[in-house]
């Protein structure tokens, strides 16, 4: 079973948020979504201050099996992105929710975070892949 | 009412790769493991010391008969005659219209009897078609069906395999096999490194995998064979080349005899010739940050274009390579891919990309 931290909520498409407060949530890829991945060799950062619809492609992680869209988990606009990725993609192996994180999030006001999962959803979406 | 189950192959070594960690999947049927954890660690591995794959799924044929050597003649296209007693030769197999049917490799076990190991996802046709061609040849086909095959590659390969078992590699160069009642081993392989595939009765493979576990072999998944092959400049069949190229085309004739071309396939080859050939293969380097992939498209500034047969991220150059059948006149100074929206530039190098743990790229 991969690792799900309560603490975060996600989407169906493998990111992970986490509330930093005021409106800004950091974004990931899970554990589950790096596991299936393998070793990551490339990643393509979101714009810095660029505006994201929900759903929108804002970046690209590609491993050594296949490039894989990040999706944009809510609407809003990137305040930070995690340059340590550019020179160190495995980050996101070895540590898909803390030094692997990809981008930094400032919702706008009209973001619906009812649409995202719990942890509790995600567990059990992943659980017939797991 | 009728119940299908499509049930994938098995190799022997099936419950091996799981013990051993592997993630298994649908390999042309096949389930086998795609790596054992890291595919980039198994990679290093086979460059840096040794690791070992189950290549179990590939198809050993034994042409046997007083005219083995007169049908080989006429299905391939490399000239088999050259073979001395224990050599072994790559070779491709072509139609009539020149195209690949399969490439293959044939070891020489005596005057009459020659083993032929074809791909396994080509497995039925090629049995086919060279059943087809035996027609006027006194030649017998066996498929070896019960035999596993153990690739061991890398530098260490075989000083880490010669403790295990009884034959004595020493005196087997690189491209030669040896051979006792149990085992057959080629120095031979699809890495670029030395190394041996190792043909044995299947009820013995799992013994010897664990072994090789135990002597601190690295178990290693179609990943990594998949980026040690291209690194070394070594086409895969079904994207470098299929029925719809001929080796002229695709960075295959270096292969093709051309004392008394006969084989299946040599009318065709000579009429391209003559007609021109339009299409080569080359081996890119990506300078930016990205990766390349199969599939991709190329174009230069006239307006050549190309596609990109292999791609990948290339662990021992820490560079995005690939293999790429072009139109001849493709100027390597204004080639460009597409990746996604973007067009980055490519730079045209020599293969093989990597030989022997040392990469050839130069800056």
């Amino acid at each position: 079973m991969s690792y799900v931290p309560d603490n975060l909520k996600y989407t169906a498409s493998h990111e992970w948020l986490e509330d930093l407060g005021n409106g800004v949530y950091r974004v990931g890829i899970t554990e589950f979504a790096q596991s299936q991945l393998g070793d990551i060799v490339f990643v393509e950062l979101p714009e810095l201050d660029e505006s994201y619809a929900q759903e929108d492609e804002c970046g690209v992680v590609e491993s050594v099996k296949t490039a894989s869209d990040i999706y944009c988990p809510l609407v809003g606009t990137v305040t930070a992105i995690n340059d340590a990725l550019e020179d160190t993609p495995e980050l996101i192996n070895d540590s898909p929710f803390d030094d692997g994180w990809i981008f930094e999030l400032k919702l706008d006001e009209e973001a619906d975070t009812g649409s995202l999962l719990s942890a509790e959803d995600y567990r059990a979406s992943i659980a017939d892949e797991d | 009412m009728q119940i299908k189950f499509d049930r994938m192959k098995q190799t022997v070594l099936n419950a091996a790769h799981r013990k051993a960690g592997a993630k298994m999947v649908d390999f042309g049927g096949w389930e086998m493991p795609i790596n054992y954890g890291s595919q980039i660690e198994e990679h290093h591995a086979v460059r840096q010391a040794v690791g070992m794959f189950d290549v179990s799924h590939m198809t050993v044929v034994d042409v046997s008969g007083p005219e083995a050597l007169t049908y080989l003649y006429q299905l391939l296209a490399n000239d088999i005659t050259k073979l001395k007693t224990g050599q072994a030769l790559y070779s491709t197999m072509l139609n009539e219209s020149g195209g690949v049917i399969d490439d293959l490799i044939t070891y020489k076990v005596s005057e009459t009897d020659y083993r032929v190991v074809v791909n396994a996802a080509t497995r039925e046709k090629d049995l086919a078609w060279m059943t087809a061609q035996t027609d006027s040849y006194d030649v017998d086909l066996t498929e070896q069906a019960d035999t596993a095959m153990i690739a061991v590659q890398g530098p260490k390969a075989l000083e880490t395999l010669q403790p295990l078992i009884e034959l004595d590699l020493s005196n087997t160069p690189r491209f030669y096999a040896t051979w006792n009642e149990e085992l057959f081993i080629g120095r031979t392989g699809y890495t670029g490194e030395d190394g041996v595939e190792i043909m044995l009765p299947a009820e013995q493979a799992e013994a010897l995998w664990d072994q090789l576990i135990a002597a601190g072999v690295q178990p290693c998944g179609l990943g990594a064979r998949d980026t040690l092959r291209l690194e070394a400049g070594m086409h895969l069949y079904g994207q470098d080349m299929d029925e719809n190229i001929t080796p002229l085309e695709c960075g295959l004739g270096w292969t093709l005899r051309k004392e008394n071309p006969t084989f299946n396939g040599a009318d065709a080859l000579a009429q391209l010739r003559e007609q021109g050939i339009n299409k080569k293969l080359i081996g890119l380097v990506l300078e930016g940050r990205g990766v390349l992939r199969h599939n991709q498209t190329l174009i230069d500034g006239a307006g050549h274009q190309g596609i990109i047969t292999s791609g990948g991220y290339s662990p021992s150059t820490e560079k995005a390579i690939a293999m790429a059948v072009v139109d001849k006149g493709m100027d390597p100074a204004t080639l460009q891919v597409q990746i996604r929206n973007k067009t980055l530039p490519c730079r045209v190098v020599k293969l093989p990309f990597v030989r022997n743990g040392k990469s050839l790229i130069e800056e």
